[in-house]
């Protein structure tokens, strides 16, 4: 089972939730936690593997072998990324926007293009002390493309069939996000009761829909804001897992590393219910 | 000389875009003989690299000066190589019709 945990907003308990519910499970068998925020991933400060693995992850650049080419200008035209330009006789490379896909290369005519790997960040692996499969990956600072990352980081992650997969997404709506939840077979979307919250939420529930990924909610911090999402969801049919409320104790342990069953025993129980119903919403999904 | 103006409507009486990348209209202008045309710049349909595609759609027009509010670095890179003029709107132009008359005035900054 592939979980994978987004919001739309930022702030709203991704972690929080992605790294507890990693926690309830490890008594049920093989658990992975896998840290897609690579551009601020933070899963570690809650579950503190021991990082061993360290990979380079890099995009597959063009460069130009000169005496080659003839600056017919076809790589230029191929790249949707705008990542070449043509000047006179010379081809430029931008290797900040080079998706690596490989176009300039297929296409030129003259096999004038070599490919040299650009690193952008790296791949991480480890364990927790209670045996949390434990993978991220950390864009380096100024790269601007997380996509490359996020797609290698979950080629190095071997699971078994059976094991729990956690994709604790980053938040937002674009490519990244879209990145995390590939391969998911449910989102878990969490949100807070606030306009923002809602506005975000919706977002990312035309995007897991045009996914057929099916979702449900955690509503973080009840009792601020409003009551328009769970007017929203009741209206637009989404189940709602889990309510957490807006306590002090519970943002004191969070803000001290501790994830939602350190803090209070009774979550041990609840998301593994939570678990129950994503489990049996898949199965009728698929039924 | 060739000079292309970034612009929000497709007429010389059209606001500037202070934008380059993501500006609405490249406006490209003969200013000798004060004939322009516009055109749909190829960089606001992109959903990346809107630099490269509007500037590589300048390089294509044989301009040999381009003039916009600011310059991003992938586009003033390219211009460089190309050895293209980069120049600015600055404050007191509003309308692409005003930046070419100072243009053929010598009043345009040059972007450096």
């Amino acid at each position: 089972m592939k979980i994978a945990i987004a919001s739309g907003k930022g702030g709203t308990g991704k972690t929080t939730i992605a790294a507890s519910l990693a926690r309830s499970l490890i008594s049920f068998g093989d658990v992975w936690y896998v840290d897609c925020d690579v551009e601020a991933p933070n899963g570690h400060l809650f579950l503190n593997p021991d990082l061993k693995q360290q990979t380079r992850a890099v995009v597959r650049i063009p460069q130009i072998e000169k005496e080659k080419c003839t600056a017919c200008g076809k790589c230029v035209e191929v790249c949707q990324f705008h990542a070449l330009a043509k000047v006179g006789k010379t081809i430029l490379v931008f290797p900040q926007l080079c998706h690596g896909c490989g176009s300039c290369t297929w296409n030129c005519p003259e096999n004038a293009i070599v490919e040299v790997p650009n690193p952008i960040g790296l791949l991480e692996r480890g364990r927790t002390d209670d045996g949390i499969e434990f993978a991220r990956g950390v864009l380096t600072i100024s790269e601007p493309m997380p996509t490359p990352i996020i797609r290698q980081l979950k080629k190095i992650i071997d699971p078994c069939e059976k094991a729990t997969v956690i994709f604790d997404s980053p938040p937002g709506a674009s490519c990244s996000v879209v990145e995390s939840l590939r391969g998911a077979d449910f989102a878990l979307l969490v949100t807070e009761p606030t306009p923002f919250g809602l506005h975000d939420l919706k977002q990312i529930l035309g995007i897991v829909d045009d996914m057929h990924i099916p979702a449900g909610v955690v509503v973080n911090r009840v009792g601020i804001g409003n009551e328009e999402v769970d007017a929203y969801l009741a209206d637009k049919n989404i189940p709602v897992l889990l309510r957490v409320p807006f306590s002090k104790e519970l943002a004191t342990g969070i803000a001290a590393g501790k994830n939602l069953i350190e803090i209070l025993p009774e979550y041990q129980q609840q998301l593994q219910n939570v678990f129950q119903k994503i489990t049996s919403l898949v199965h009728g999904e698929r039924s | 000389m060739i000079a292309v103006f970034s612009a929000q409507q497709d007429a010389l009486e059209s606001p500037v875009d202070p934008r380059f990348g993501r500006c609405a209209y490249l406006i490209k202008v003969d200013t000798e003989s004060n004939e322009w045309e516009a055109f749909i710049n190829p960089g606001t349909s992109q959903s990346g690299g809107a630099e490269i595609a509007a500037a590589q759609f300048v390089i294509d027009k044989k301009a040999a000066a381009v003039v916009s509010g600011d310059f991003g670095p992938n586009a003033s890179n390219t211009f460089k190589v190309a050895g293209i003029a980069m120049f600015l709107y600055g404050s007191e132009v509003s309308t692409v019709k005003q930046a070419v008359e100072f243009f053929q005035q010598d009043k345009l900054q040059a972007f450096s």
